[in-house]
């Protein structure tokens, strides 16, 4: 099964899901965790590992000086400014650079071939003998986070228990690691900002047509807002995680929930199953 | 010389503009003979990359100065390479204001 965990609201306990998900599982059957948070990925720091890395790139324009005639039409059909036309010479800003190709199709004189740049990278370990990581990470100060995701997932592959963490918020980053999943569990906590922003969410994935079920997390047992709302929407309320000093304690230490309050480990596999449950699937 | 200013309108009586991606108008004024050419700004609602572009348009105009507020980084490139001065039209209430402290040489260059 392809599980993602979104949220809408940022903070609320994706990852703190995702990774003590992956660990359980991963008693029992073998699981790809991906973090495609590739803006601020933090999932290898539950789970410290010999990794390898390898470049993630797009292509970009090379101007060959000699062919160029300072025509212009490069810079006219560049959509994102990236290339600027003076009178005596060409600018060009990577990172404007959609890599759409255009100017490269536009040249009449053929000056313009690719090359390609690097926008981040793809970190691949495994912390357990039945779980990979999968880490995708945009370089700082770039702005193309989706090619990473992208580059992410298809290291994954296309087989097999994968879990994706995805970023919080719901705009094209959320989008692309949603896409192709079977289910999405989409964590909240009871508070005004965390519903508001979980409407928001599960429009994305009713739109997309990704099942969805909802985890409250760090709830003070006050969730009726929440509760009312899953109602209303037939969404199942997947698991309530309390509102709790310890639990905080052990997540910022970088620890997993289910490894320090064994209890935890029925409910996180209670969860997948109800997960796969959302997908319509069958036991294996 | 050619010289443009970041304004919200097209008049010497319209407020300058701080942004200059972004500005509603580039007014090209000629110090010589005092001839004004508003040009309406197209990238006025762009998404992004509007700062060389707007660059590009007023090196095309052939101005030899730009007055606007603070300029991000790409579009400062493009200004260099193309030779223009920036200038900073703080304390001017609208384009004529600009006009004539930079005619004045009142106005504070900015360094690139």
């Amino acid at each position: 099964m392809k599980l993602a965990v979104a949220s809408g609201k940022g903070g609320t306990g994706k990852t703190m899901v995702a990774a003590n998900l992956a660990a359980v599982l991963a008693g029992t059957e073998p699981v790809t965790l991906v973090d495609c948070d590739a803006e601020a990925p933090n999932l290898h720091l539950f789970f410290p590992a010999v990794s390898t890395s390898r470049d993630v790139t797009l292509p970009v324009p090379v101007i060959n000086r000699e062919l160029c005639t300072m025509c212009g039409k490069c810079a006219e059909f560049c959509q994102y400014g990236a290339l600027t036309a003076l009178a005596d010479r060409l600018l060009f800003f990577p990172e404007l650079c959609h890599s759409c190709g255009g100017c490269m199709l536009i040249c009449p004189d053929h000056a313009i071939s690719e090359e390609k740049k690097r926008i981040g990278s793809v970190t691949l370990a495994t912390p357990a003998r039945q779980l990979r990581l999968i880490t995708g990470r945009l370089d700082i100060g770039g702005s193309q986070v989706v090619p990473v995701i992208r580059a992410a997932k298809e290291a994954a592959g296309p087989g097999g228990n994968i879990i994706y963490d995805c970023a919080p918020g719901t705009s094209c980053p959320v989008v692309e690691t949603l896409e192709g999943c079977d289910a999405c569990i989409l964590v909240t906590e009871s508070t005004p900002s965390g519903l508001h922003d979980l409407r928001l969410a599960f429009n994305v994935t009713a739109k997309l047509g990704v099942p969805a079920g909802v985890v409250i997390n760090r709830s003070d047992g006050n969730d009726q807002p929440v509760l009312d709302f899953c109602v209303e929407q037939d969404l199942d309320v997947l698991l309530i995680i309390p509102f709790d000093r310890e639990i905080a304690a052990i997540q910022c230490g970088g620890h997993l929930l289910a490894r320090e309050q064994p209890a935890w480990e029925k409910s996180f596999l209670a969860l997948w199953q109800k997960c796969r449950a959302l997908t319509g699937r069958q036991a294996p | 010389m050619k010289i443009c200013i970041t304004a919200q309108g097209p008049a010497p009586d319209s407020p300058v503009e701080e942004r200059f991606g972004r500005a509603p108008y580039f007014v090209m004024v000629d110090t010589k003979t005092g001839e004004l050419v508003a040009v309406k700004n197209p990238f006025a609602d762009g998404a992004g990359g509007v700062g060389p572009k707007a660059a590009g348009l007023v090196a095309e105009h052939k101005a030899g100065a730009l007055i606007s507020g603070p300029v991000g980084g790409n579009a400062q490139e493009v200004l260099s390479a193309a030779g223009i001065a920036r200038y900073s039209s703080q304390g001017c209430a609208t384009v004529k204001d600009a006009l004539d402290a930079f005619v004045k040489n009142s106005l504070e260059k900015n360094g690139d």
